[in-house]
């Protein structure tokens, strides 16, 4: 089954086309590894197949859905880790996963398993969010993502400001997901590392994909 | 906007609806309205408990409001005459620099690291985020108004002849102002001159309930001879379409992450 499925896409942010003509398709159970330049547009892909962003042109399909027409569709079934966490700073890490939780309809009992599974200790959970370094910021918020359980993960450079402790935790996290049958999508700017997790790896230059190697 | 006949794949299915009198609501149309307030309630919690965090509200914009009531006064030579005839109006263009505070922390909040997108990838429906945050910019303008009726009553020597009237204008007033002001913000939100704008977009609309509410208040207050309740009649319909607007409006607002 092709979990993501794109054809000339097009999206622009501003006056800037950031994916120009991309094509891509992803296999379910698939863990691919986007790569390139800064600008290349591995961000703006991975926000696309979360259904953050409108298409300009060509068609993109994910989870089946059409992203022209299903886009809040696609946003329930995927979990997304941006550059930013998308979390509020004044509320603390506990009642960021709790809100999360409530809010996407996912047992709030099961918080606490996924703070422990990310290494988040307890006396974090009590601080608020903005207090914590951005390391610890990137774990809550994949803490968010494992609480989901998504059929297709989007991790945009997910060990960006970790220690190794953390990054081997990540690495665990995905290498979980996909065992489990979840689509994983990673972009990476240390390709090397990221290589190892990624049984494919896609190269985007100038908003188009640019190679594809298995 | 999330479609409405699509049901979304991360949230558990509503039942499908049964058959029964045409008249009834389908129990999944039921069960979609129940979420929707609940997913209201659930961002109004949050923006209260991150204002609370702050204390802006107590610490800022109550002082804020106080000082500009003053400074009203002595603007018009302290004629207690003079302030008690101008009481209604000043108090709620205080109100209305109030909300535009409100309203610009409340955005502000959502802004801050992207925190809107949890939100959006929740399947929360914009109509409720946006009820939940005009609900708890309504709540904040309401604690100030309290203290605003206390500093005309001290500052100004008006006299209460209505308190169901100052009520009602209060709360019907303060729904107008916050569905605006809340669905304003969101709009210039993208805007680096966002503080600035907003009082220009939010003055002209919010005029029509800044008026009626005067008007309402004169008679609350006995400023002058007018049928207040008519007025709060007129500034309920105010309104109820400003909130109607933002409901509505708010969700391709949220679409621009």
């Amino acid at each position: 089954m092709t979990v993501i499925r794109l054809r000339g896409v097009v999206v622009v942010l501003g006056r800037y086309p950031a994916l120009a003509g991309a094509d891509l398709d992803v296999e379910a159970r698939q863990t691919v590894l986007v790569q390139g330049p800064n600008g290349a547009g591995k961000s703006t892909l991975l926000r696309l197949c979360a259904g953050l962003h409108p298409l300009r042109a060509g068609t993109a399909e994910v989870l089946g859905c059409d992203l022209g027409a299903e886009r809040p569709a696609v946003r329930g079934r995927v979990g997304l880790l941006g550059h930013d966490t998308a979390l509020y700073d004044d509320l603390t890490v506990t009642e960021n996963l709790e809100l999360w939780a409530r809010a996407a309809r996912l047992p709030v009992a099961e918080v606490p398993e996924a703070l422990d599974r990310l290494g988040l200790e307890s006396r974090l959970r009590s601080v608020p969010v903005g207090r914590l370094s951005a390391g610890q910021r990137r774990r809550t918020a994949l803490a968010a993502i494992a609480l989901r359980r998504p059929e297709l993960w989007l991790l945009d450079e997910p060990h960006a400001g970790l220690d190794r402790p953390a990054r081997r935790i990540v690495d665990e996290l995905i290498v979980e997901a996909a065992a489990s049958g979840a689509t994983v999508v990673l972009s990476s700017h240390e390709p090397g590392r990221a290589a190892g997790l990624a049984a494919r790896t896609v190269t985007m230059t100038g908003g188009t994909v640019t190679a594809d190697a298995a | 906007m999330r479609p409405d006949p699509a049901p979304d794949p991360g949230r558990p299915t509503p039942a499908p609806p049964a058959a029964g009198p045409a008249a009834r609501p389908s129990p999944a149309a039921a069960s979609r309205v129940l979420e929707t307030w609940r997913d209201a309630a659930l961002v109004a919690d949050k923006d209260l408990r991150v204002e609370w965090r702050s204390r802006a509200t107590l610490g800022q914009v109550v002082p804020f409001a106080g000082l500009v009531l003053i400074l009203f006064g002595f603007a018009l030579d302290a004629h207690r005459p003079t302030l008690r005839l101008a009481a209604p109006g000043l108090f709620w263009l205080t109100a209305l620099f109030v909300t535009v505070v409100a309203a610009q922390r409340s955005t502000a909040a959502e802004a801050a690291d992207s925190s809107r997108r949890m939100l959006l990838l929740a399947g929360v429906h914009p109509g409720a985020v946006f009820a939940g945050k005009a609900a708890a910019v309504a709540v904040q303008i309401l604690a100030v108004e309290l203290v605003m009726v206390a500093g005309v009553l001290v500052f100004y020597g008006v006299r209460i002849e209505s308190i169901p009237l100052i009520a009602a204008t209060c709360l019907a007033a303060t729904a107008g102002l916050a569905a605006a002001g809340s669905l304003l913000a969101a709009l210039v939100a993208g805007s680096r001159a966002r503080e600035t704008i907003l009082p220009v977009l939010l003055m002209p609309v919010a005029a029509p309930v800044l008026i009626a509410a005067a008007r309402a208040f004169d008679a609350a207050l006995g400023s002058a001879a007018v049928n207040g309740w008519r007025w709060l009649g007129l500034l309920a319909v105010f309104s109820v379409v400003n909130v109607m607007l933002g409901v509505g409006a708010y969700g391709p607002l949220a679409e621009e992450v």
